[in-house]
């Protein structure tokens, strides 16, 4: 630890002890009766109104990951990694409606993951396991990906070694334990708040120093004409347009699909919250465009990316990192930092807290303990949100932080392929469980195909070096390339529709929907709604 | 579960929804913002106009959802 980074280590530590102990208050916080239930624990209460699931699906959603690694693209890549400004403009309205149904349905039933939806719905427990399944195996690299977001600030400031990461790990699983829900529901404020600051003084602040927006573009246009790469520059061309296009529009696909991301929105208390959040919440897009231009900032700047002792490689996700630390005074680079890593923890507990409860409802609930009373539930998901946690460090400390980064990348495709049973079953119950149950099974086998024929030259990877899918692998003649996970979320449908033709002509017993089409439309104040049945109507 | 009575006649079906297709489909329209000129405060076209969607995105979930509550 060096001398140089004090100022912004003392700043770091105090902003990060604040938040914990908020996290530790959290549990009393709009007073819940008693905490001993997923509703409670797991959901908060399931009474968060706009402002609240605003910042809680807003912290949710933009992760510290996405403020290291989003820049980080742009940085190496150009237009392409600026894919993740369409994306979230095209999510919300994407999901407006489809997310208001599936709360109404989640409340009549007193659904706490899609997979008990999944469940009840197609009446299959095989199908629910699958999709409880998929969901916590996309998560786990996710909240991994947390830490390395932390790792990069902790780098930035000359801190190596795991042990401050596995302190800031512990200090996140006891509160989350203690709290539920409530913890990051209260801590999204801070980090939020801290992180509008931060973005809004970068983007005056740096341009300012830097000869002004006009300059940056032009400098980021002059290092990538001089790359021999041809996919990079300040445009899209030829060849990664309908990547980009795919990319975009498969993300906002998967996006409400992650467990973690409907945990917020079920969270709250009625309808009319989350279609206003709808069209709220892109004010954190507008953030992420700017953020993602910091990319730029870092290369007009001439930032050199950190080099990581262990590979001996540039570690890209430094970038954003060390160009605060250029252009800032110190104490304010300390407060960019607690941002950064504090928005770790918001999503890191989210995520943890939906993969618990899909382990509970869907595994535990379902297979070990049929008659678990609420209590039972809540302690069964509080100790799997440690485990969670622990996995997710072990993951950091045992693997190359370079594999979480393959494994999300995977987890993306992955979690596509509960697309047909998890948002079209909230439309139709056209398809067969079977035929659900096959599509899933080769779209995933797709997926992880195509992914595997995919090298990186950049870094001298043969398989799993990205998401981009060449044409010319199907006999096409062009250099264009697919996102792998609309492609295989196509397989999935293809099958998915000619299996459920194929099972229905053999009159292969179909499960039980066990929803109505009322159920779809409920709303606060319908007597359905208040009494939350939490047994289940399955 | 209770047979399907109350609430039957309620309905997310309007005509308004049609509105939210445009933001669905306007950023996915690469050919209208792949340029660099013309330039606005030193953006390049492809971002600004990009940054400028977000507007269209929230002024079209906001009517649809004022319209149809």
């Amino acid at each position: 630890m060096s001398g140089q980074h004090t100022t912004e280590l003392v700043v770091f530590v105090a902003l990060f002890l604040v938040v914990s102990g908020m996290g530790f208050v959290a549990a009393k916080w709009r007073r819940p009766k008693d905490i001993e239930s997923l509703n409670e624990w797991g959901l908060g209460g399931r009474n968060f109104g706009t402002w609240i699931t605003w910042f809680l699906v807003g912290g949710d959603l933009y992760t510290a990951y996405t403020f290291v690694a989003v820049p980080a693209l742009v940085f190496g890549a150009g237009a392409l990694g600026f894919y993740a400004l369409p994306y979230t403009v095209v999510v919300y309205p994407l999901v407006f409606l489809v997310l208001a149904r599936m709360w109404s349905v989640s409340h009549v039933h007193g659904f706490v993951t899609p997979a008990d939806f999944v469940r009840a719905r197609f009446g299959s427990p095989t199908l629910a396991l699958l999709v409880a399944i998929t969901g916590i195996v996309a998560t786990m690299p996710y909240i991994a990906l947390q830490l390395v977001g932390i790792e990069a600030v902790l780098k930035a400031m000359g801190i190596t070694g795991h042990l401050p990461i596995i302190i800031a790990f512990a200090i996140l699983a006891a509160y989350t334990y203690q709290s539920g829900l409530r913890a990051p529901a209260l801590i999204a404020f801070v980090k939020d708040t801290l992180i509008y600051i931060v973005i809004l003084a970068a983007v005056i602040y740096i341009p300012a120093k830097l000869g002004g927006w006009g300059s940056i573009f032009d400098a980021a246009a002059e290092k990538f004409a001089k790359t021999p790469a041809p996919g990079d520059g300040i445009l899209l061309n030829a060849n990664n347009q309908l990547q980009y296009i795919t990319l975009a529009f498969g993300s906002a696909l998967a996006l409400f699909l992650y467990p973690h991301s409907l945990t917020g929105v079920l969270a709250s208390k009625n309808r009319n919250v989350i279609k206003r959040n709808m069209s709220a919440l892109p004010a954190y897009s507008f953030l992420l465009g700017l953020i993602a231009l910091l990319g730029f900032m870092a290369i007009a700047a001439g930032v050199k990316p950190i080099v990581n002792p262990e590979t001996g490689k540039p570690d890209g996700n430094t970038v954003v990192p060390v160009l605060f630390d250029q252009m800032f005074p110190d104490w304010f680079t300390g407060v960019a930092y607690a941002a950064i890593g504090i928005g770790a923890l918001v999503p890191a507990a989210i995520m943890s807290i939906a993969a618990a409860n899909l382990f509970t409802r869907n595994i535990y609930r379902e297979y070990l303990n049929k008659q678990a009373t609420d209590a039972q539930e809540a302690k069964v998901s509080k100790l799997v949100s440690l485990v969670v946690k622990v996995g997710a460090v072990l993951c950091i400390l045992l693997l190359d932080p370079q594999f979480s980064i393959d494994l999300q990348l995977i987890g993306g495709v992955v979690i596509l392929q509960t697309l047909p049973s998890v948002a079209l079953g909230l439309y139709t119950r056209w398809f067969h469980k079977g035929g659900l149950i096959a599509g899933w099974a080769t779209g995933l086998a797709a997926g992880m195909w195509m992914l595997y024929l995919i090298p990186n030259p950049a870094n001298g990877k043969l398989h799993f070096g990205g998401s981009a899918f060449p044409l010319a692998n199907f006999g096409f003649d062009t250099k264009a390339t697919l996102y792998a996970g609309v492609i295989a979320l196509t397989v999935n449908l293809v099958v998915a529709a000619v299996a459920t033709l194929i099972f229905r002509a053999a009159k292969v017993a179909d499960g039980e929907d066990a929803t109505a089409r009322g159920d779809y439309f409920a709303d606060e104040g319908d007597p359905r709604v208040k009494d939350i049945d939490l047994s289940g109507a399955h | 579960m209770t047979t399907p009575e109350s609430g039957q006649d309620r309905t997310d079906r309007s005509p308004w929804n049609w509105l939210l297709f445009v933001p669905i489909v306007l950023p996915l329209l690469t050919f209208l913002f792949n340029a660099d000129e013309p330039r606005l405060a030193g953006f390049p076209l492809f971002y600004w106009l990009q940054l400028a969607f977000i507007v269209v995105g929230v002024a079209c979930t906001t009517i649809v959802y004022r319209m149809t509550k």
